[in-house]
């Protein structure tokens, strides 16, 4: 990385600062489409941290993948699901709180921990293969991970069917439990839910 | 300012941890099934930015971290298609998204 190294700590601390005020904002926030807008802008930064970390193969497929598909697909659901519901409040939702916060923070204390005191055995920045990554990925793909990779073009595959088979609508016209007909109109209209008084 | 020759790598393995620890809170604590997809995608990037950290540091000949990032990359996309099938699945049958009427397998 030829960037001065006082401009790569800038850059770290307002990526990461990003990240995790995002992160944050995700999971915090009341509005789930503003959640989903901040993840956008999180997996952005993850984007630059993986620029400063001299990969921009990964950053390229990281903005593809995780903004263009991910985040995309995540902003359909919404609107797809996208109803106004008062929620039923859970009684004992005070100590889940507190049980969950406390099991996180002590998760992130161990973490950080290791993080700090485990001796790393850093190779040396010299026989780094630095801007000519992308070549070395495309060795790797084609001879080592082969495997791997032909497997992963499989599961996308499968991914990809068994998303549409999950997510199609017409494909029975009688609920397989019930015997009634199954509503065929628009979700938005949807008037009795299928399996609700079934508790 | 400390005079070093590049970012220590435990910076990025704070901020990884960070990130995964917020994701395990926002998974266990939402109640829209949409958040919670959200938090599974934090995890997923934050564990992306550990290999990241570690094929940089400590494999920057061969990395290999890289590879994993990419597969691991595929698999999230993979996973967030079915999770969101699965999503609208369940609001066909229920007509929510709260993470509490989800409980028929509860015994």
């Amino acid at each position: 990385m030829s960037i001065a190294i006082t401009t790569q700590f800038i850059c770290f601390t307002i990526l990461s600062l990003v990240v995790l005020i995002g992160a944050l904002g995700v999971v915090l926030l009341e509005s789930i489409v503003y959640s989903a807008f901040l993840l956008g802008g999180v997996f952005m930064s993850v984007a630059g941290l993986y620029l400063l970390l001299n990969a921009s193969f990964v950053a390229a497929a990281q903005v593809l993948v995780y903004v263009g598909a991910v985040n995309v697909l995540i902003i359909f659901a919404i609107m797809l699901v996208n109803k106004k519901e008062d929620l039923k409040p859970i009684n004992d939702i005070k100590s889940r709180r507190i049980i969950s916060t406390s099991i996180c923070l002590t998760l992130l204390s161990l973490l950080i921990r290791v993080d700090l005191t485990n001796v790393w055995s850093l190779s040396s920045p010299k026989n780094s293969i630095g801007e000519e990554s992308t070549i070395r990925i495309g060795e790797h793909l084609f001879s080592d991970y082969l495997l791997p990779f032909e497997v992963a073009s499989v599961l996308l595959l499968m991914a990809m069917i068994g998303a549409i088979v999950l997510a199609r609508r017409d494909v029975m016209n009688k609920d397989i439990s019930t015997g009634l007909p199954v509503d065929q109109e628009l979700i938005e209209k949807s008037p009795e839910p299928l399996l609700t008084n079934k508790n | 300012m400390m005079n070093l020759e590049s970012i220590p790598i435990q910076a990025f393995l704070i901020v990884s941890s960070a990130l995964f620890c917020i994701g395990i809170w926002g998974l266990l604590n939402s109640r829209n099934a949409v958040r919670v997809l959200m938090s599974i995608e934090l995890m997923l990037n934050a564990v992306n930015i550990n290999l990241m950290a570690f094929s940089s540091y400590i494999d920057n000949n061969l990395i290999q971290g890289q590879v994993f990032t990419i597969f691991v990359i595929t698999v999230a996309a993979a996973e967030a298609a079915v999770g969101l099938a699965i999503l609208l699945s369940l609001y066909r049958n229920r007509v929510t998204v709260d993470m509490e009427s989800f409980n028929l397998l509860k015994w």
